[in-house]
């Protein structure tokens, strides 16, 4: 086939040129999606609606962001805030929604914990996924940086300085990762060039990675059934559509995530207009000051839980200093998440609530979760530093102990 | 039913977590201090007398005008702002408006020792004296009668920006105030005498609760213990002025802001009531 006589300005004719038909057909109305699903499965489009946001708000703050460390402050809170018509909106979209998407990024990954959804098939759509957590959290980092206020400065000295190994002393990764001795305006205008080009295309392109691995073994539904798709698509198509376990993504997915999406943008609208102070902190409004430190130093809150796993242990064990010992417990923190499908040793895929043993490790962890963030914030005094310390301890326990816990629901149902 | 009870979970979860992080970490931060004392209960000031302003035009003549100017009594300064800051280490304010924007217990109190009402008696120690002298050896009757002279001089009614620059400015730049004209910029550099530069105040309303700064302002030692900062005395009418200038400066689009929610907050409405409506006509055949 070389020659087509419909005009290209006709679907029939971009059909002939794209096959535009069979395209929406395999990206859309014949994409099946299990029907036995909740509200919690619409995270994934809030997550891309979230980004799309981030983006748009974005470029319009680059128009007139400049990365320099004279520069930076005033560009961001007088000209942006108060010169440039509607930038304070885009900044309060941009630094509102950059908080908000880990809080949908923690219901979505929690929610894959919960139903199983990370394993037997579906290991990829897992990794893609937490490479995603990995990627954003460095787009976050670097983004906090970029006004040049007390926080960002004082969050980058601290966080920078943890590639300085603690007793390892590996000075050198320090220095070329701040592009000096200390946080400057190197370290500024290079984590500019991460926030506002590579870790972009990069998650663009981890993303589509995350939706390609989920086409092979489908979405899980909330019951981990196994659904036979030829069959189940074959009924729908036929019209039995209340008998099939299927419907397709264009509309029926989308019009129930859309509805959730609504309602999550009044939320977020809420907080951008009414309450932002949660995700674009007060002490950043003073400008970066080398010679005055902050009386307390704390990461944005989605960071928290992983900062507090790194000073809980804060006593030296058996010569072993505290620093390096809460080094290795921020390093295995890191990747807890990720290895998870392979900590999992049940060979079923089941929802949480039909493992007796995991559903009770599940909550343990998210209210771990939550301890080891309210104390990562919490001055690490008295009795804070103690149960921030358990925490951190039950944070280890609850991984290691994962592939026995597993294991051990699976003989109770004879597999 | 499902659905709502992982809904409520999940608020329940969402709450906790913020109220852990925001509120309840921020109270632990944070001293609590009594509120704002806007009659300086604390100095001894004149008390009971009452003032004779005729008299205390004499005795201000006689004792304050050869380092204050009070232009709207035709008294103008002796030296131009870079002189007298080099002479006096910083530069002496014009009394026009002493009256208006500060309590009249407290000027009297800081007549008689200013160190001591500003609070900063520990930066005036082995030597160091306070650039105004005390005036502890004058009748108090007689500072009852200057201050009443410069009530008696003081306008009836001030602009914000206006008492922001007599009550902050010596000391104090707000940039932003102006940010291409620079007319907003401290009259004096303090940190030779008070041992730090005073910051600009731009962004203080958004780095600082309103709260924060109405404590802070009527007594900065409550909240940095043995700052620099005096304590200058304002009336509450003052303060506010203060901080609403500092809010007009630093949050100018709040107005907007605020007025520009609903209209957002109803579309967003109107989408969620429509997208429903399509997420159960669509349903519908499904279930």
């Amino acid at each position: 086939m070389a020659k087509v006589n419909e005009s290209l300005f006709s679907v029939e004719g971009l059909d002939k040129r794209l096959a535009i038909k069979k395209f929406w057909k395999v990206m859309m109305t014949e994409y099946w999606i299990p029907k036995d699903i909740n509200f919690l499965w619409a995270m994934g489009v809030v997550l891309a609606v979230t980004f799309k946001i981030l983006i748009i708000s974005g470029i319009f703050l680059m128009m007139y962001y400049k990365p320099d460390v004279n520069l930076a402050f005033d560009s961001v809170n007088y000209t942006i805030m108060q010169e440039v018509g509607y930038g304070w909106l885009f900044r309060h979209m941009h630094g509102v929604a950059a908080s908000v998407i880990f809080l949908v990024i923690y219901i979505h990954m929690f929610t894959g914990i919960y139903y199983g959804s990370y394993k037997k098939g579906r290991e990829m759509i897992w990794i893609s996924g937490m490479l995603l957590f990995m990627t954003f959290s460095a787009a976050g980092f670097s983004g906090y940086m970029l006004p040049w206020g007390q926080m960002s400065y004082w969050a980058a000295a601290v966080i920078t300085n943890l590639f300085a190994g603690g007793s390892l002393e590996a000075w050198g990764l320090v220095e070329w990762i701040r592009g000096g001795f200390a946080v400057n305006d190197a370290t500024l205008t290079r984590f500019y060039m991460l926030h506002v080009f590579l870790l972009p295309i990069s998650i663009l392109a981890i993303i589509v990675l995350h939706f390609y691995a989920l086409r092979i073994p489908h979405v899980n539904n909330q019951n981990s059934e196994e659904i036979d798709y030829d069959v189940e698509a074959q009924k729908y198509l036929d019209g039995n559509k209340k008998e099939s376990k299927v419907i397709p993504f264009w509309p029926v997915f989308l019009s129930k995530d859309f509805a959730v999406l609504a309602v999550f943008l009044i939320f977020y609208f809420y907080l951008v207009f009414f309450n932002y102070n949660f995700a674009m902190d007060p002490v950043n409004f003073d400008p970066a000051n080398s010679m005055v430190t902050p009386a307390h130093i704390y990461p944005e809150w989605y960071f928290l839980w992983s900062y507090e796993t790194l000073r809980g242990p804060f006593f030296d064990v058996l010569g072993m200093k505290a620093m390096d010992i809460g080094l290795i417990i921020f390093g295995f923190a890191q990747v807890a998440f990720l290895i998870v499908p392979f900590l999992d040793k049940d060979p079923d895929i089941l929802p949480a609530h039909k493992r007796k043993k995991f559903q009770i490790w599940f909550w343990i962890m998210v209210v771990d979760m939550m301890v080891l963030t309210i104390y990562g914030k919490l001055p690490p005094t008295g009795a804070n530093a103690w149960v921030g310390f358990g925490a951190t301890l039950t944070f280890l326990s609850l991984f290691i102990s994962l592939p026995f816990i597993t294991k051990s629901d699976a003989k109770k149902r004879g597999v | 039913m499902r659905e709502f009870k992982i809904l409520a979970i999940l608020v329940v979860f969402t709450g906790i977590l913020y109220w852990g992080v925001e509120p309840f970490a921020h109270s632990q931060m944070h001293a609590h201090v009594d509120k704002p004392d806007y009659e300086f209960k604390d100095l001894k000031g004149t008390g009971e007398l009452k003032g004779d302003a005729t008299n205390g035009a004499t005795l201000v003549q006689a004792n304050c005008i050869a380092c204050h100017s009070i232009k709207s009594a035709s008294f103008p300064p002796l030296m131009d702002d870079a002189t007298s800051a080099a002479s006096y280490g910083v530069v002496p304010p014009d009394l026009g408006s002493s009256g208006l924007i500060y309590d009249a217990n407290y000027l009297s109190a800081f007549i008689n020792d200013p160190a001591t009402a500003t609070n900063t008696k520990h930066k005036f120690v082995d030597g160091v004296a306070h650039p105004m002298p005390a005036y502890n050896w004058m009748p108090p009757q007689d500072i009852a009668d200057m201050v009443a002279y410069l009530q008696s001089i003081a306008p009836k009614e001030l602009s914000n920006k206006q008492v922001f620059a007599d009550a902050c400015q010596r000391c104090h730049s707000i940039k932003y105030g102006d940010f291409y004209g620079g007319s907003m910029t401290a009259q004096s550099d303090v940190s030779k005498y008070m041992g730090k530069e005073a910051p600009d105040l731009s962004q203080y309303i958004r780095s600082r609760s309103k709260t924060y700064l109405h404590e802070f302002i009527n007594n900065p030692q409550k909240h940095i213990e043995a700052t620099a900062m005096p304590r200058v005395g304002l009336t509450k009418k003052a303060e506010e002025q203060v901080v609403t200038y500092m809010e007009n400066v630093g949050d100018s689009k709040k107005q907007e802001r605020e007025s520009l929610a609903w209209p957002f907050l109803g579309y967003m409405l109107v989408l969620a009531i429509f997208a429903w409506i399509w997420k159960f006509k669509i349903w519908r055949d499904i279930h």
